[in-house]
């Protein structure tokens, strides 16, 4: 700090940021271990999961109110993300899982946050007590709540793929969006399966917090697609290598105000600070799209040719910029590929330029996978499973974290829309192959892991 | 500790006389003011002393806000240290 006033070109541009390009804490999520809640008798356990999460998050949203004012960012969501809860249903194997999803719905509403996530299990090497009658429970779970979010880890590089699990997700989706098919099948959408899946990730649907994370912890995610478009489009002549470096530039801005909320929300609620997860998450809203800074740098439009390669540098150049404004970068951190919560995805999915197999190829250069897809409702649950099983090859054999969050619109077919409305928008139905994969699914077993994985 | 407000939109008079009014109110005192037109826009810029306010933060940046709505222009109130992050290292 210096007596010398700012630039006045560096404040204004911060307040156009904010105002004009979407700048915004997507989210302040603090991750909760419940693994002191454990009680074989299951009341018990929702008892104590309802007290500690409503104890430790009681200040989390004021707290948030706070800082959006002192900074004068805008900080969209506030959010809790809890234990894998099936570590919790392990210590009770007679009772409905059902009921830790709704002492979390309760606790969520107590404290003001619009969602908590946690209903998770990790089964990549193969299930353990409590796994598989979790997992069962998704789809009631999801149709009971409206807050509550799922996710369920079905490989990693270091131990393969769990086929029988990838079997089961296929038909829980397909259930789940069954249960829900009068709430715009809203069910999957509060659902991923993933592959590395990280343990301090704070976006949703995805957010848990792993076992190793300490009791308590404030975790941030920035974001700011429509900055990162905004200054791509004042360099049309650009090579691509000064485009990554004024990418990497933006994005070291936006992770170093993520950093500064975090640390501040941590120093209030006196909660340890975690990371910053510096991802471009896009929203439906006019100027939030990743799919824009793509046809920024120069694409016709989002999922022609040389939409992967453009993804791949952006991808890379906003982790480049973000590791050097943050002390702690984690969670997903780079591009976010959403369809239904990108407007310029979804001109692109509703022109057929975007298609499946392209965002397939995507997801192997973006930060996450195939997200927030609508596919049609009278799909086979095993062509759901290899779908689920091709991205979680290439989240394993590339090092990195993939995921699946499709939404089978019941009574829907190729072209329909699903409209979810808020942050999660409208995905268009997107054709899918309807040649079989049944038979490769119903092998089941567990894939090994890749060659790389055997570095010690 | 400081805070910066800025005011942006068409020139008036008197802009700098009511804003600095709720400055005064609240006891956070005037250090520095700029004014330059940007992009076509008017822009005031002001560093102001709160670390001795009477208020919370919250108060002023509320006050200041609604001042704005009423002149017509956009007026934002925010703690320095976003500045410091995003724009030195």
């Amino acid at each position: 700090m210096n007596n010398t006033m700012f630039n006045a070109g560096d404040i204004l541009e911060t307040i156009r940021m904010i105002q004009d390009e979407c700048l915004d804490i997507r989210t302040t999520t603090m991750g909760i271990s419940l693994l002191d809640c454990i009680d074989p008798d299951i009341h018990k356990a929702c008892d104590k999961v309802y007290d500690k999460i409503t104890r430790k998050a009681e200040k989390l949203v004021s707290t948030g109110e706070t800082i959006e004012k002192e900074y004068g960012i805008p900080i969209i969501n506030k959010r809790i993300a809890v234990t894998p809860i099936a570590m919790l249903a392990a210590a009770c194997p007679n009772d409905n899982p059902v009921l830790f999803a709704k002492a979390l719905q309760r606790a969520a509403e107590t404290c003001g946050v619009n969602f908590i996530g946690g209903y998770s299990a990790l089964v990549h090497k193969g299930f353990s007590a409590g796994d598989i009658a979790l997992i069962r429970s998704i789809p009631e779970a999801l149709d009971v709540t409206t807050r509550l979010c799922s996710s369920v880890n079905v490989g990693s590089t270091k131990s393969g793929i769990n086929m029988d699990a990838i079997k089961m997700m296929g038909e829980i989706i397909l259930e789940s969006a069954k249960l829900t098919a009068d709430r715009q099948c809203v069910g999957p959408s509060k659902l991923v399966v993933f592959c590395n899946a990280p343990e301090d990730n704070p976006f949703m649907a995805g957010a848990f917090h792993g076992v190793g994370e300490p009791d308590c912890v404030i975790n941030v995610g920035v974001s700011g697609p429509g900055v990162v478009r905004s200054t791509i489009s004042k360099y049309p002549d650009a090579s691509i290598n000064e485009l990554a470096d004024i990418i990497k530039k933006t994005a070291f801005k936006i992770t170093r105000m993520g950093q500064l909320v975090g640390k501040r929300a941590s120093q209030m609620l006196g909660v340890e600070f975690g990371i910053v997860d510096l991802s471009l998450a896009p929203t439906p809203a006019v100027g939030d799209s990743v799919a824009h800074i793509l046809e920024a740098m120069g694409l016709e439009i989002c999922g022609t040719h040389g939409t992967t390669a453009a993804l791949a540098m952006l991808n890379d150049a906003v982790k480049k910029g973000g590791v050097m404004a943050s002390s702690n970068v984690g969670g997903l951190s780079g591009a976010f590929i959403p369809v239904s919560e990108d407007a310029g995805m979804i001109d692109a999915a509703v022109d057929g330029t975007l298609t499946l197999n392209k965002l397939e190829a995507m997801t192997a250069v973006c930060s996450v996978g195939l997200d927030m897809i609508a596919i049609p409702g009278d799909i086979d649950p095993t062509t759901i499973s290899a779908i689920i099983a091709d991205e979680m090859a290439i989240g394993m054999v590339n090092n990195k974290t993939t995921a699946v969050r499709v939404i089978p619109a019941i009574g829907m077919k190729e072209g329909d829309m699903l409209e979810f409305g808020g942050l999660f928008g409208s995905a268009p139905v997107m054709p899918v192959s309807r040649k079989s994969a049944a038979r490769f699914i119903n092998r089941g077993g567990r894939m090994p892991a890749p060659m790389h994985s055997v570095k010690n | 500790m400081r805070a910066v407000i800025t005011v942006i939109g068409k020139d008036n008079v008197g802009i700098l006389h009511r804003v600095s009014g709720v400055c005064a109110e609240y006891q956070a005192n005037v250090l520095e003011v700029t004014q330059s037109v940007l992009q076509d826009m008017f822009a005031m810029i002001m560093m102001v002393d709160i670390s001795k306010m009477t208020a919370d933060f919250a108060k002023l940046s509320d006050r200041l806000t609604a001042l704005g709505e009423e002149l017509g222009l956009s007026v934002h109130c925010m703690h320095e240290d976003i500045f410091n992050a995003m724009h030195r290292i």
